[in-house]
């Protein structure tokens, strides 16, 4: 069974090394959080798919060389691409956010 | 109801071990997953919706050896978002309706049946019936129920059967769908909406198309009336009011701020008058789910349940997260089934951190997008991203991002039906 006690201490060993990078944090931004990239391609499954892997007529994402992606939404975010609904959306996220996303999808198989 | 702090840490532990033997009763039987090693802690998810199948899936595919076990009381899931096309006539129930075997195939447990009560202290549910199902952290995606009191005659006359709601997708779209059916060439349709917030902001203007869309080949004598208490359209106005006009002139009435007070028979009571309809659709005033109250889990305008949005995890009781219509919407983000799907990763996510004694992720990001079909092919849509704000913590949309569709189209028709199989494969595969 899972251990309580050393879960709680580890959890308040952590928020002590988190205060520390908090106060750490105005000379160098922190590294991004590991499942970071995994997170926020999972906010474009709902429509391309899981791992992005999509159905029907959406883009499948899965497998996409991720500097396309970058491009695409850079794209996207500037007006130079046809759009229903991309150029709104691209425009919520961050360009560093975009890359991580990129990334995420190019490292994943797509379903054959 | 015992409260969490009330109990040491030593007496949680034998409580959960007595709930871990209990579970093990009630859950003999039941498929174990493909998870090899031991296991990193066991969540309890109760409600396959939107929110709590998504949260079920990921959990299992995030976090390797997680424990999850999900309570639904209905043996399939049956989609609110597409349901207004089954009213008009467009779909099928079988075209939104999905079983759970995806979840079971990954591992998941799905016990179909009710929880009544949640021991917070003793990390475990009670089902009705009586079996528990312990857990180290709980998952409550319950959706909305309803404030039938705020409407007189109202809970007589759904019991009834004579008036619909249709608000959650099931029995009450089959309903309706006869009412209309049945109803005579020339009659009136009326449906009433609530005062914001409640579940799915454009629904309701969507069904008065749909309604619309049948009536006006099958019945094109009949009128559609659409009794809003809110002062206006409260999701895509312009594409809607384009709609209402374009399509459904001399069917679609709209009036605003007129809020139903009582329910007499066929006849809907407003403050300055009676409206005789021959089918009566109430979309009721909503707040929590039942099981939200129940267990405590609301705490904001004795409606619904605050959330720590870096985890989903109640402000009110420890232990357990809270999912979807039932939470306590942060700014300008809609009650909705996609809403759900991703208040569920970002849960998911931090739970697994969490069994795990790791760090949640400080930056979470959630998006939306709602299609409503104003025709049976034509479409328009709401899109937003809402971002964390580490200093106001709360999710908030980007300035700048999201918005309507330029007009209805035929294209966003075929991805509205693309969304819905792709979020479908997502929370239940």
């Amino acid at each position: 069974m899972h251990d309580k006690v050393r879960s709680a201490a580890r959890v308040a060993a952590l928020a002590g090394v988190m205060a520390l990078a908090t106060a750490a944090q105005a000379q160098t931004p922190p590294a991004p959080h590991t499942h970071l990239a995994r997170n926020l391609a999972a906010t474009c499954a709902n429509c391309h798919g899981t791992n992005g892997n999509a159905r029907g007529d959406m883009k499948p994402l899965a497998g996409l060389p991720a500097d396309k992606l970058v491009a695409t939404m850079a794209d996207y975010k500037a007006g130079n691409l046809p759009a229903t609904i991309m150029h709104q959306i691209a425009k919520g996220y961050t360009d560093e956010q975009i890359k991580l996303i990129a990334g995420y999808f190019a490292a994943q198989q797509p379903r054959k | 109801m015992q409260k969490h702090s009330m109990i040491s840490d030593p007496a949680r532990r034998r409580l959960l071990g007595a709930g871990a033997a209990l579970s093990g009763l009630a859950l003999a039987g039941c498929a174990t997953g493909p998870a090899a090693g031991p296991s990193i802690g066991r969540v309890v998810v109760v409600g396959g919706g939107f929110g709590g199948a998504t949260a079920a899936r990921y959990l299992r595919m995030w976090g390797g050896n997680v424990d999850v076990t999900l309570v639904e009381r209905n043996t399939e899931f049956v989609s609110c978002p597409i349901s207004n096309l089954v009213l008009g006539g467009h779909k099928q129930m079988a075209d939104v309706t999905r079983g759970y075997n995806g979840l079971k195939a990954i591992g998941v447990k799905v016990v179909q049946g009710e929880v009544t009560a949640i021991d917070a202290a003793g990390r475990k549910v009670r089902l009705a019936g009586g079996g528990e199902i312990a857990y180290d952290r709980l998952i409550v995606s319950p959706g909305v129920d309803f404030m039938l009191d705020q409407v007189g005659g109202l809970q007589a006359a759904l019991d009834s059967g004579r008036v619909t709601h249709s608000w959650k997708a099931g029995p009450q779209t089959v309903a309706l769908r006869r009412q209309l059916e049945a109803m005579p060439d020339g009659g009136v349709f009326a449906m009433s909406i609530p005062r914001v917030p409640y579940r799915c902001p454009p629904g309701p203007y969507e069904r008065a198309c749909m309604v619309a869309s049948y009536l006006k080949t099958a019945k094109p004598k009949s009128k559609v009336l659409v009794l809003d208490a809110n002062p206006e359209i409260q999701s895509k106005k312009a594409l809607f009011e384009r709609a209402f006009q374009q399509h459904y002139a001399g069917i679609i009435e709209y009036r605003a701020n007129a809020e139903l007070k009582e329910v007499a028979g066929n006849v809907a009571k407003l403050e300055f008058e009676d409206v005789r309809a021959d089918v009566l659709n109430v979309i009721p005033p909503q707040r929590a789910g039942d099981l939200a109250r129940t267990a405590g889990l609301v705490n904001v305008n004795n409606r619904w349940a605050g959330v720590d949005w870096l985890t989903l995890e109640s402000t009110a009781v420890k232990g357990v997260h809270v999912l979807g219509d039932t939470t306590f919407s942060a700014p300008a983000m809609p009650k909705s089934g996609h809403m759900a799907n991703q208040h569920a990763k970002v849960a998911a996510a931090a739970i697994v951190q969490l069994l795990k004694g790791e760090a949640v992720n400080p930056t979470p990001v959630v998006m939306n997008t709602c299609y409503s079909f104003v025709t049976a092919r034509d479409v328009v849509h709401v899109a937003s991203v809402h971002q964390y704000d580490a200093k106001d913590k709360t999710f908030k949309t980007v300035p700048g991002s999201g918005g309507v569709s330029a007009a209805a189209n035929q294209l966003e028709g075929r991805y509205a039906l693309s969304w819905a199989d792709n979020i479908w494969d997502d929370m239940l595969a």
